[in-house]
């Protein structure tokens, strides 16, 4: 089953899409319910290497729909430790939990700094709202 | 900025939260709940489409026959009033205009059910080929189309049994209509002829009787588990139809348009098939991607019931054949596939 909208306030966000849990210089990134509502059910997960390094508003991952694959892109830099492999497996996991079991990758950070650019829940509902 | 057309449904749609999307220039359901639940329906109970977006043409006269005879592929004299086959449009090259479907309503008169995006090339291909006593009428917007398909179509709509490619006029609790016993799900089921403005009333009967809506996403996911092509996709104006594996349905011991340059072909033999492939590696093969043991990919996306990629594609002949190690470039990435004997999904037979 699909999950319900929600946007977790303890996330920071990237506008395109994809939240990061960050701490102690390591976060986890997944996509938020609105990425995986406008895809539609999860039946591919393209993951990155274990130990790949990953940049800042570039495309890490792919996921994919029956009807469209989409980038991932990463809110933060850093060196990928591990992959989600529930999702690998069953990518419809991030259709049914985006912010708990469908996460995508867990993050050993490269740039402290880079975390003040991503916006809180609330600028990333603005910037929702402002998309519709 | 382009008017997307609606079809009488779309207020149906809309209201069952549909995501609506442009598809050959009109505004459709690509989904409802979900394309890979409805596809299930679809494979294991029942599930509508609206498909009234295809296009249908009158061609009657007492010459009618003789104007499809020389301009269709397949063999009139096959069927007979009350019976549907499935045929081609051919080019001079062999090239497929358009694939359809023609329904004999009497010795006089044809229905001809076009793919939507072909419907006014179609009506021009025949209408400037008429013959004096043949006439050729666009009457699309007269019709919707419902497509109720799956192993529990009839049942759920409680019609009799009749064999596949007959069509008869039926009621579906009141609502009249003509029922069609074809489809494009490789399932059972019938294809509904209703009057464009009872397409809402029929609708509703349909849906009251437990049948799943389902989007053009699932149809296209059905249509390629059992490989009919999609024309525009795997076959157009410059796919001859032997190459792309529908010699079933070219009479060559008859004469229409194009039918020199496909026995040629089929003498000679194609340099190209469509051939139908799964992946062996993770990846979805996706419409224009290279093979790169020659040719590419004409359709492709995920096989809810084989749960990994599949697709269609023009290869080497010689790779055709079942078996075959093709490899698919996904986006930059190499992936293995195999070709597979046509349809990918089979139905068990109970």
């Amino acid at each position: 089953m699909a999950a319900a909208e929600s946007y977790p306030d303890d996330l920071r966000y990237h506008p395109e899409h994809d939240w990061a849990r960050i701490e102690d210089g390591e976060a986890v990134f997944g996509v938020t319910w609105f990425a995986q509502d406008s895809l539609g059910e999860l039946v591919h997960f393209e993951a990155p290497e274990v130990g790949s390094t990953i940049t800042k508003d570039q495309p890490y991952a792919e996921v994919e729909s029956v009807k469209a694959v989409s980038d991932v892109i990463a809110p933060l830099s850093g060196e990928v430790l591990e992959v989600n492999s529930a999702v690998a497996e069953a990518p419809e996991t991030v259709n049914e939990d985006p912010y708990g079991n469908g996460w995508l990758v867990r993050v050993r950070l490269s740039d402290p700094n880079e975390t003040g650019s991503l916006l809180d829940v609330e600028t990333y509902r603005h910037h929702l709202a402002e998309q519709a | 900025m382009q008017t997307l057309l609606r079809t009488p449904l779309y207020k149906r749609h809309a209201a069952l939260g549909a995501r609506l999307v442009p598809f050959a220039g009109w505004e459709m359901p690509v989904q409802y709940e979900g394309v890979i639940a409805e596809h299930r329906a679809v494979r294991t109970d029942a599930g509508v489409f609206d498909v009234s977006h295809m296009g249908e043409l009158e061609v009657k006269g007492p010459r009618a026959r003789e104007l499809l005879q020389s301009l269709l592929s397949n063999d009139l004299d096959r069927i007979e009033p009350g019976k549907a086959q499935y045929t081609l449009l051919t080019n001079e090259q062999g090239g497929i205009v358009d694939d359809l479907i023609v329904y004999e309503r009497g010795p006089d008169g044809f229905l001809l059910i076009v793919n939507a995006s072909n419907r006014e090339p179609d009506f021009d291909w025949l209408r400037e080929r008429a013959l004096p006593e043949s006439e050729v009428r666009d009457v699309s917007d007269d019709y919707a189309l419902l497509a109720v398909q799956g192993p529990k179509a009839v049942e759920q709509l409680e019609l009799p049994g009749a064999p596949a490619f007959t069509f008869a006029p039926g009621k579906i609790d009141g609502v009249e209509c003509v029922v069609n016993r074809t489809g494009y799900t490789g399932e059972d089921g019938v294809e509904l002829l209703v009057a464009a403005k009872a397409a809402a009333d029929l609708w509703d009967r349909v849906l009251e009787r437990g049948v799943v809506p389902c989007g053009l996403g699932a149809r296209d996911t059905l249509r390629l588990e059992v490989c009919y092509p999609l024309h525009g996709n795997d076959i157009g104006p410059d796919t001859d139809a032997i190459s792309a594996g529908l010699g079933w349905v070219c009479s060559l011991d008859k004469d229409f348009t194009g039918a020199t340059e496909l026995r040629r072909i089929k003498e000679t033999g194609p340099e190209q098939k469509l051939a139908a492939f799964v992946m062996d590696e993770p990846g979805i093969p996706r419409q224009g991607m290279a093979i790169a043991e020659g040719g590419e990919v004409t359709s492709g996306s995920h096989s809810p019931m084989l749960d990994r990629g599949i697709g269609l594609g023009y290869v080497p002949a010689e790779l055709a054949q079942p078996g075959s190690d093709l490899t698919i470039d996904v986006r930059g990435r190499p992936r293995k596939a195999s070709t597979v004997k046509k349809p990918i999904y089979k139905r068990e037979e109970s």
